[in-house]
């Protein structure tokens, strides 16, 4: 069987969502924000691959089938309200988005 | 062996185009590069052992919710970031998830916990069972209602009058 050392492919799995939170506080423009949000998702898939693999059990696997269902779910309503946006504001910049700002 | 060396040379790919996703300027490069992410982690998901899951990875994530993204990025005609990131934001960004990585990286290096257990087989078989067992079947029906609100909901919010 596979000698892949679990502890790094956690850390992977870390390092993905780490790169994901900094693409947040990075980009401004609202597409690659959710494409930032989708690195996190996926990083969180990889350590419940991982678990399951170190616990042997099938259920890990099954919650990242939940977990593709709501992110791809999340990325067509996501990229509406994008369009709707763009419609309104004329813009992709988060800043020019702060209705609900006060 | 080899597939160990495979698993690094997937980590390899699935960080750097990452980096380039979350530092690239034009959108229309960072999805590209999110793709090649995709499609490395559905290696790294075959060589963990669950071929479903990697199978499934490239369909819905590098197929479906990709050429979603690139179709509204092809359809509004995104441009490049214009304006530098925020300085005081991303810099304390970095360090919340400097703190953060190292932080978990150091516990994780010290447990000695994960290790796979030998009688394991990767079944596409197995995992169907569980998920159409009773224990799963209610979430997985629940599944589609999400799924069907989520098709209504993105009709409406992207209708002209809204």
């Amino acid at each position: 069987m596979t000698a892949i050392p679990l502890q790094h492919a956690l850390i992977l799995s870390l390092l993905l969502f780490g790169i994901g939170v900094l693409g947040v506080f990075l980009r401004r423009n609202v597409i690659t924000v959710f494409m930032c949000i989708e690195l996190m998702l996926n990083a969180v898939n990889l350590a419940f691959v991982t678990f399951s693999r170190a616990l042997g059990a099938f259920d890990g696997q099954i919650l990242v089938f939940f977990v593709m269902t709501v992110a791809a779910a999340e990325a067509a309503v996501g990229l509406a309200i994008v369009i709707a946006m763009q419609r309104h504001r004329d813009s992709l910049d988060l800043d020019s988005f702060n209705l609900l700002k006060w | 062996m080899i597939d160990v060396i495979l698993f690094y040379v997937f980590a390899a790919f699935t960080l750097v185009s990452a980096l380039v996703v979350a530092g690239q300027r034009n959108p229309t490069y960072s999805a590209f590069s999110l793709i090649v992410t995709f499609c490395s982690l559905s290696a790294i998901y075959g060589l963990l052992g669950s071929p479903f899951i990697a199978a499934l990875q490239v369909i819905v994530y590098a197929g479906a919710i990709m050429v979603l993204f690139l179709f509204v990025l092809m359809l509004l005609n995104v441009k490049e970031e214009s304006e530098a990131p925020r300085k005081a934001l991303a810099g304390a960004g970095g360090v919340l998830v400097l703190l953060f990585v190292v932080q978990v990286a150091s516990a994780l290096l010290k447990a000695d916990v994960f290790h796979a257990p030998p009688g394991y087989e990767a079944s596409t078989v197995g995992m169907a069972q569980l998920l159409f067992s009773s224990r799963f079947l209610y979430v997985f029906e629940a599944t589609s209602i999400l799924i069907l609100s989520a098709l209504v909901g993105a009709v409406v919010l992207a209708k002209k009058d809204l």
